[in-house]
């Protein structure tokens, strides 16, 4: 189609789907007693069945963990995927990058910036682990804390250059991590069977609340997510920085 | 009714990130742009699960402070935003690893340049 | 044993990608094979043991307590339509894993753990029982889809398919979630059963009811092909690995008519029941409209498989004829029609595989001829035709011809005739294909390939390229005969007839799933009508072979009919082949435009 009649079949459509977000957005918001049943279910018993203080990380380990586990799968395909699409393993054999550091288009700082990044990544390591660690308790958990801890590792990259970067987080160990992670989750859940009950259920004992080992399976779930997100996102650092420093022509 | 407002608000909103986002990938000339314009499609879904969960002058759904059991917002649909916006970032991640390598074969990020296929 | 389906292959793709991609090659392919086949006898044992009741599994136990029958948790749902469905699957994952055995070019574990998530998601998609654990399925399938859509990444065109796979499906996917989220703004909640039977009690306005049903089902039709999300599926097809074909076809794609079919059924029956008739018409709409726009394409194809992927395309729109119907009947029919068509399109697809491998093409013109030398696989391939034809032995005469009855019952005789159309459209094309190219026919080149997209395969496969192995035509082999033998007793037929009356019943779900209730009567065997011999069938043998005959001399003879009329069907060919341009742009504006018109029609009509 030439572009004038694609836009124009576009507009027509956009047209009707306004008329369709209409219609189907007149009864909304519905009575509130029909729509807060779930909300109200999980805040009051979140606190009461695993004394935890976070509703959300409660409902995303446990209540709904199983969707979790999907996401977190999504999230290791596309990762392992997007790394497969930019042939980091094939095209140049066992060795990531000869010779990064030489590479003229290699990330340069000044040296005050140099020591203001270095000064950083320990503070971002410490609060991503903290951020992992107490999702049960406070607003946080595996997800966030692990993209905390990822973009310490891009602060490395960008602070210190390609080469150090690949010493510090090596490939192959943080593609074990990653997969570490994601089978980590799985196998938690599958403690479960051992007590007979159904997959991903909390046998472990909730502990204390307000305390970092409330939650049962929670805070281990949340340390192999982190562990996963941290290493998927490194993953595509890896991959895109890769094509970024790899002089033109080179396939 | 500032419930209300601010649900109607949200829907509009939404709404127009969702069809902007399709007009940006439609009229797109560069595939990073077509990435993008993917973002602002997924972000229409962000503001609309926002907005459903949103109730008037109720705190964050954690109970440090407060008793268990005292109203909040609803701690499900903030979990769902969460599945969600990792999903999607990862599926924009296999998208732009896409347009990489289609740069790289073909020199061009022209998505209207790439109909090797046709018919 | 619920959650194994799922769990099984997610943890052994973790565990391969720990430390599988030191394993020899050999190793990789057993355990995959090992993986599959086990997942394979799970799903069949949840399919005869759900058929007494409805299987709810709910992760972390959290079953809907005792007085307030809220689910808080995700459930498994598990009848023997959906685990049927999973055996299929896990089936064909086992058949295109002995397809790959050894040859297949991977790299380390990449191609075995891309497979295995994959299993494990359509698993998933078939047997959960919760829409937003639906639409997670639904993005790993699509992720894993879209990485092994651009196996090949080394040409540019599989980019390209890639490409549209994933903006199309994401874009749809989105919609979904906003269906989904819509639902949950008005419910609170989020399980199958819950949200149906809320809608039903609440008395919900139809116009809600339905556009929230098109957003809700929009992802699973894009997923499902239909017209006019079906751009996609072509692009995809072309440059996808075979295996990976293998499952597209064959299963990918008909689930997301289960989606539809179970989403309706068990969300929407109930509350959306002043609008059956307006659902009905708009899905025979799209089953049609899917149906001949699948077969115009299908036969003016010379890459065979981008023809089979339109061939695909049709006949998932004759499954959605068979879900229009909306009777159990229909359904029934779509059912065994799925599982024929899904074992009969994956053994085409390894048959093209195979003359890839033999060859190093599937382009009709290319191999011209040549293919003589492996004649057995021709004549599995002309029986794979009269698969798709629905000629008896094959499990598709028998789902056809319920599909054909239920549109008697229903007064819609003329979904019968597009049927008729379509089979002898997709099956004579293949027909077409196999003589061209293992009899050396019609060397001239023809109006209705003029135009056609000549593309680029590279062999897929190492190792020696002149013999076809065995693990090569076994699958092949075995498929076929699976396609037959499994529809045949009449104990099967009756029993999918039964179960689907089941799904059909959302009370039943309901009581399973929110109050527990698993001791549920079944339902009274329903009559099955003796399925006898009827002139349609005679008419798809004779216009299937008139056909390919026809195509396949018109190459050199004179049109009789004058230059005009060629020139006509060369322009109207020409305008056809335009509409599918390739560019995503062009997709995505179909898709907008296919979803605002089919929203209109329902709320106009209902």
């Amino acid at each position: 189609m030439s572009r004038g009649w694609r836009l124009g079949v576009f507009l027509a459509g956009a047209a009707g789907l306004v008329f369709l977000f209409v219609v189907v957005a007149r009864p909304l918001p519905g009575p509130l007693e029909l729509r807060n049943r779930y909300a109200e279910e999980i805040n009051t018993r979140a606190f009461r069945e695993r004394n935890v203080t976070d509703a959300v990380t409660a409902v995303n380990f446990d209540y709904r963990g199983f969707d979790t586990i999907g996401e977190e799968f999504i999230l290791f395909v596309s990762v392992l995927g997007s790394m497969f699409l930019l042939r980091m393993t094939e095209e140049r054999g066992d060795e990531i990058l000869p010779d990064a550091a030489e590479d003229s288009r290699d990330v340069r700082s000044t040296d005050a910036m140099n020591l203001w990044i270095l000064a950083m990544i320990a503070p971002k390591v410490v609060f991503g682990i903290y951020i992992v660690t107490h999702g049960q308790l406070t607003p946080g958990g595996g997800f966030q804390g692990g993209v905390i801890l990822a973009t310490a590792a891009l602060m490395l990259y960008v602070g210190e250059g390609f080469a150090v970067f690949r010493r510090v987080v090596p490939h192959g160990a943080v593609e074990f991590a990653e997969a570490v992670g994601a089978g980590g989750f799985l196998l938690i859940g599958m403690l479960a069977w051992f007590w007979g009950k159904p997959f991903l259920t909390n046998i472990i004992p909730l502990g204390q609340s307000h305390q970092l080992t409330s939650g049962g399976t929670m805070p281990l779930i949340s340390v192999s997510t982190g562990l996963e997100v941290t290493a998927g996102f490194v993953l595509l650092l890896y991959g895109f920085l890769q094509e970024n420093l790899t002089p033109r022509g080179e396939k | 009714m500032s419930a209300q407002i601010v649900t109607y608000a949200g829907f509009i909103v939404a709404g127009w990130l969702f069809l902007t986002g399709l007009y940006g990938i439609i009229t797109s000339r560069h595939l990073v742009h077509l990435c993008l314009s993917m973002t602002v499609v997924q972000a229409s879904t962000y503001v609309l699960l926002a907005v459903i969960g949103y109730r008037p002058g109720l705190p964050a759904p954690i109970f440090v402070n407060m008793p268990a059991g005292s109203p909040a917002v609803d701690p499900v649909i903030q979990a769902l935003m969460l599945t969600d916006i990792v999903v999607e970032a990862t599926v924009i991640a296999l998208l732009l690893a896409i347009t990489v390598r289609i740069h790289r074969r073909t020199s061009t990020a022209d998505p209207n340049e790439v109909d090797i296929m046709r018919g | 044993m619920a959650p194994l389906p799922v769990v099984i292959p997610l943890m052994v793709a973790a565990v391969l990608a720990a430390v599988g991609h030191s394993f020899h090659r050999r190793v990789l392919d057993s355990i995959a094979l090992a993986t599959s086949a086990g997942v394979t006898a799970v799903c069949g044992l949840l399919a005869v043991e759900s058929t007494h009741h409805v299987i709810v599994y709910w992760f972390g136990n959290w079953q809907p307590s005792a007085h307030a029958h809220f689910p808080v948790g995700i459930c498994f749902m598990i009848d023997p339509i959906g685990a049927g469905l999973a055996a299929l699957t896990s089936f064909l994952v086992l058949a295109a894993f002995t397809f790959s055995w050894s040859y297949f070019e991977s790299v380390k574990a990449i191609y075995h753990i891309l497979m295995l998530v994959f299993l494990g998601a359509m698993c998933g998609l078939c047997l959960s029982g919760d829409l937003f654990n639906l639409f997670v399925w639904f993005e790993l399938m699509t992720a894993a889809g879209v990485a092994l859509c651009g196996y090949k990444s080394e040409e540019g065109q599989s980019l390209q398919g890639a490409l549209n796979f994933a903006v199309l499906n994401t874009a749809g996917a989105l919609l979904s979630l906003g269906g989904v989220a819509l639902v949950y703004a008005y419910t609170g909640s989020l399980n199958m059963c819950e949200v149906g039977q809320t809608l039903a009690r609440h008395h919900s306005s139809t116009g809600f009811l339905c556009v929230s049903f098109l957003f809700i089902i929009s992802g699973f039709l894009v997923k499902a092909a239909v017209f006019p999300f079906h751009f996609w599926l072509a692009d995809a097809h072309a440059v996808a690995p075979t295996p990976v074909c293998v499952l597209f076809s064959g299963v990918m794609v008909e689930l997301g008519v289960y989606a539809v079919a179970r989403i309706y059924w068990v969300v929407f029956s109930g509350a959306a029941a002043p609008s059956t008739s307006a659902i009905r018409t708009v899905f025979l709409i799209v089953g049609a409209l899917t149906t001949i726009v699948g077969a115009l394409y299908c036969f003016g194809q010379r890459h065979l498989k981008r023809l089979l992927a339109f061939s695909t395309i049709s006949h998932v729109g004759v499954m959605v004829l068979g879900l229009a119907i909306l009777q159990p009947e229909g359904l029934a029919g779509s059912a065994i029609y799925l599982i024929g068509h899904g074992l009969v399109k994956a053994s085409l697809f390894i048959g093209a595989g195979i003359l890839l491998h033999r060859f190093g093409s599937v382009d009709e013109f290319d191999l011209l001829g040549r293919c003589r030398e492996v004649l057995p696989i021709g004549l599995l391939m002309a029986l794979g035709a009269a698969g798709l034809a629905g000629l008896p032995p094959f499990a598709t005469f028998l789902g056809e011809k319920t599909i054909e009855e239920a549109a008697r019952h229903v007064h819609q005789p003329w979904i019968v005739a597009i049927i008729v159309f379509a089979e002898i459209l997709t099956s004579g094309a293949v027909l077409r294909f196999t003589m061209r190219v293992f009899g050396g026919w019609g060397k001239a080149r023809e109006l209705t390939l003029h135009g056609a997209p000549h593309i680029d395969t590279k062999p897929e496969t190492t190792g020696q390229h002149s013999h076809v192995p065995l693990f090569m035509w076994g699958p092949m082999l075995v498929l076929l005969l699976a396609a037959c033998l499994v529809a045949l007793p009449w104990a099967a037929r009756s029993g999918i007839r039964q179960e689907i009356q089941r799904f059909e019943t959302p009370g039943i779900y309901m009581d399973a799933v929110l109050l527990g209730k698993t001791a549920a009567a079944p339902a009274a065997k329903p009559a099955v009508a003796m399925l006898g011999f009827s002139w349609e069938q005679v008419i798809v043998l004779i216009g299937m072979i008139g056909l390919a005959l026809g195509a396949l001399a018109s190459g050199s003879a004179k049109y009789r009919f004058g230059s005009s009329v060629a020139r006509l069907l060369l322009r109207a060919q020409a305008a056809l082949r335009r509409l599918q341009s390739g560019r995503v742009g062009d997709y995505v504006a179909w898709f907008t435009i296919g979803i605002a018109v089919y929203g209109a029609l329902l709320v106009f009509l209902r």
